[in-house]
């Protein structure tokens, strides 16, 4: 699997097509932009749309921000061109839409690895990853996860999900429950990253923001931006609040006690903390380190 | 000979139009206009300009066709170009003899006790006329509302003026505040008024008491909201504010997080309204920003917030010439609030489309790099080095420190490095820094040949 | 000398540009109409001279209306309304020296 270090709580989606979106959206300091030559783009400018993001790709600094690049999709005639033109401008991934098996992954993956040997890249190093958006999609999701090393993660999107579902939006987002739970647990299985569908109300942040605390809760890698107001809620609601970063110390502490004195049981905060939590807290400082808001060494 | 006149009514304003065409159809040559700012409403200068009725022009604002006109040297004398506490200044040491002052009032008494309050045009306030009426030899009182004596309390008294004109209009109350300097929702301003309010909470200036002023830009205004936040969490309340004033100062000021409101000018419907309220107080131009009197409320500022329109690697301000060489803004209190404030807070996009905001050399300066201590845009926030105190007090936050040279080095790298404009020999505008000593001479740019 | 139609890319949207390449012998010819013309406007000129004469346009005139558009912008437009003119949409010379 493609596992970086890189935290991806917000990617954000820009229209390719439009030059003012995508000459420093890297100011607004999402974690990856996707640079979008599908549904935003016109038809009749998909080609303008793909030399921009090339010349983009090639020549805007986009000052450590992970660069991806949805593409058209595998049925289209436009994906060949699209794959070529992001892996010869160096993308760090491809965003792979309506993925419903884990074969089109395999077939996209091949068309990656076509381009990157035809402009001289090292071959597999061009992440990917799939949005599903059927419920097929969902259904075969651990294995599109699994397709192909060159997977970072799978998405959600929803507008085409719960069309087929015949459900309706709610605001809750109780139609997209049972979607979630099995993408989150295919991503989790498969040891790739999940993250959860756009919110499109961009003027509704109190709902924005309880839609962010139930999938960081759910175990959400991150969420899909559309407009750049999304990006400084996103990373509020999931970088480490202050208690959580305190308390991850605070066990990280009492394990590297408890390794010293030879004590099995681990107490924090006068509580008993089972060995698993572990884990979480060393999560919790990585990503409060990489979100800079953490500058302490027990990491 | 030398008429006055001011800037309350904005883009709405009949007063200086309807004046100058009076005084077209007289035949009077060779005046010299001294309005506080000249804007859209005023383009009737134009013609003016070019025929030779007027010859010289001292003013804040110089922008639109007027803007313009000067800077293709029409204009027979070079303007002088001052912020609103050089022009008090200029006025009341001599510099400046004001032959007729034509004050639009919104009200007037027959005796000439006139207010910015009431009638058909509600300005608020009329700051910028008191010195005017001080010390012109004619004093002129036009209004179209004529009210009871005594029409207290008055901005301008009766025992200084000569004539009171009634007219039918002297204003477009739709352009006059307009009911729309709303918050951006801009999220790169937003953004970069964050890091502001942040700037100012960790500045060491920030304490219960505290005063301030905002400039009208969009990043400048919004600072409002984040600052709100930042006292809530600090727990303090703020002691003034001051400004031009709009309608998020006002409701911070509605909301108890602002004790009382010093105005020199109120730029939209909300701050015309509470310009009636009591802790709304009218100052005048010189109790605002005058150098050299005993009490100018901008020596007393802890912050101020202002724009650029470029920011050299000295950290010069310019806010009147734009980058191709045409005048196109105003001082305004610029240079009088960075000289005052403890903290003085410039606040500008890197890039404008392509142009550089941050450069090597602005193309004039209108505030002094020695009064500027913060530089804040959406590619990181600079720090004046003469401001150690700020440095040290910035280290451990997370404010995006850079040197100016490396937001300058970015704005470069994205943006391209500007060619320089070429200029003629002529000189079309002085700038002149707040204590009458000229900090900058503005020539024709070439292009206008 | 290759055969070439009329055609366009790119809109006057601020931070955009909008080229248009018409056929005429005799040489490259630019008109450029730009918000930033007194200090970029040579600047612009030369990229596009260097952009075109890079896909081996030689012959044509050139009309470029910039509202501010970065040097990535303008080389994609000209690029875009070149492959327009010539009537390929696939398998461009991606990653070439020419496209750098």
């Amino acid at each position: 699997m493609a596992v970086t270090n890189h935290i991806r709580r917000s990617m954000i989606f820009l229209n390719t097509q439009r030059a003012a979106l995508v000459k420093e959206a890297f100011v607004y300091h999402p974690d990856c932009v996707i640079f979008d030559l599908e549904d935003a783009v016109a038809e009749g400018e998909k080609d303008s749309a793909r030399i921009q993001l090339y010349q983009t790709l090639k020549n805007v600094d986009y000052q450590g921000v992970e660069r991806w690049v949805r593409v058209n999709a595998l049925d289209s005639d436009l994906i060949n061109e699209d794959i070529r033109a992001a892996v010869a401008g160096g993308a760090e991934g491809i965003r792979l839409p309506k993925t419903e098996t884990a074969a089109e992954v395999q077939a996209a993956a091949d068309k990656i690895a076509a381009a990157e040997t035809e402009f001289n890249r090292p071959v597999g190093k061009t992440m990917m990853m799939a949005a599903l958006e059927s419920p097929l999609g969902i259904m075969n999701a651990y294995e599109i996860a699994t397709a192909s090393d060159r997977m970072m993660g799978i998405a959600l999107s929803a507008g085409d999900y719960t069309r087929t579902m015949h459900a309706k939006r709610t605001v809750a987002g109780t139609e997209l429950f049972g979607a979630r739970s099995q993408m989150l647990i295919a991503a989790r299985a498969a040891g790739v990253m999940a993250f959860a569908t756009v919110y499109t109300d961009t003027d509704n942040e109190a709902g924005f923001v309880d839609e962010l605390r139930l999938i960081k809760d759910m175990g959400f890698d991150g969420k899909s931006c559309i407009n750049p107001k999304q990006i400084g809620v996103t990373h509020a609601v999931f970088n480490p609040s202050a208690a959580e970063i305190k308390h991850a110390e605070h066990v990280m502490q009492a394990v590297a006690d408890s390794k010293a004195n030879g004590v099995g049981v681990l107490t924090v905060d006068g509580k008993m903390v089972d060995i698993a939590w572990v884990e979480g807290a060393q999560r919790t400082l990585k990503l409060a380190q990489a979100a800079g808001i953490y500058k302490g060494a027990l990491v | 000979m030398t008429i006055s006149f001011h800037h309350h009514l904005r883009d709405g304003d009949y007063v200086v139009n309807m004046v100058m065409k009076e005084i077209h159809k007289l035949g009077i040559k060779d005046l010299t206009v001294c309005a506080s700012s000249l804007g859209k409403a005023h383009d009737y200068l134009v013609p003016c300009i070019e025929d030779g009725t007027v010859t010289g022009i001292s003013t804040s604002g110089i922008r639109d066709e007027i803007g313009e006109v000067v800077s293709k040297g029409k204009l027979k004398h070079p303007a002088v170009i001052r912020s609103h506490g050089g022009r008090a200044r200029a006025i009341e040491d001599g510099t400046i003899k004001i032959d007729v002052a034509f004050i639009g009032a919104s009200t007037s008494d027959v005796y000439g006790n006139a207010s910015g309050k009431g009638g058909k045009s509600d300005t608020g306030v009329l700051s910028y006329a008191d010195g005017d009426a001080k010390y012109a030899n004619r004093v002129v009182v036009i209004t179209d509302t004529i009210v009871a004596s005594p029409n207290f309390p008055a901005s301008i008294e009766g025992v200084d003026v000569d004539y009171v004109v009634k007219v039918d209009s002297i204003g477009d109350p739709a352009k006059i505040a307009t009911g729309a300097l709303r918050l951006t929702k801009d999220t790169r301003e937003l953004n970069m008024a964050r890091e502001v309010a942040k700037c100012m909470y960790h500045s060491g200036y920030f304490k219960d008491g505290f005063s301030f002023q905002t400039g009208a830009g969009g990043s400048s205004l919004a600072t409002t909201v984040f600052l709100k936040d930042y006292m809530q969490q600090a727990d303090i309340k703020c002691g003034w504010a001051m400004g031009g004033v709009t309608e998020p100062i006002v409701d911070l000021f509605k909301a108890g997080f602002v004790n009382k409101v010093l105005d020199d000018q109120s730029f939209d419907l909300a701050a015309v309204a509470s310009a009636h309220q009591p802790g709304h107080f009218e100052i005048s131009a010189s109790q605002y920003a005058n150098p050299f009197n005993k009490g100018a409320f901008v020596n007393q500022l802890n912050f101020v917030i202002l724009g650029a329109l470029e920011v050299d690697t000295d950290f010069n301000v310019n806010v009147v010439q734009g980058s191709n060489g045409v005048l196109r803004g105003a001082p305004g209190g610029h240079p009088d609030t960075a000289a005052g404030a403890d903290v003085t807070i410039i606040v500008a996009p890197l890039i404008r489309s392509r142009m550089p905001t941050v450069r090597d050399r602005v193309t004039s300066i209108t505030t002094p790099g020695e009064s500027v201590d913060i530089i804040v845009t959406d590619y990181g926030v600079a720090v004046n080095p003469n401001r150690q105190d700020l440095l040290a007090a910035f280290k451990d936050t997370t404010i995006p420190l850079k040197t100016i040279e490396e937001l300058r080095d970015l704005a470069y790298q994205y943006a391209g490095k500007p060619a320089p404009v070429e200029f003629d020999d002529q000189v079309v505008a002085l700038v002149e820094y707040r204590d009458g000593t000229i900090i900058d001479t503005i020539r024709k740019p070439k292009h206008l040949n | 000398m290759q055969t070439i139609k009329q055609a366009v890319a790119g809109t006057v949207e601020s931070s955009d540009a909008q080229v248009m390449i018409l056929p005429q012998a005799g040489g490259l010819k630019i008109t450029l109409d730009s918000s930033v013309y007194d200090q970029y406007g040579q600047h612009i000129i030369a990229l596009i001279i260097e952009t075109a004469q890079a896909l081996g346009l030689d012959d044509a005139l050139i009309k470029v209306v910039d509202k501010g558009a970065l040097d990535c912008t303008i080389k994609a437009r000209v690029e875009t309304a070149y492959y327009r003119a010539i009537g390929q949409t696939t398998n461009l010379p991606w990653g070439c020296s020419k496209w750098q």
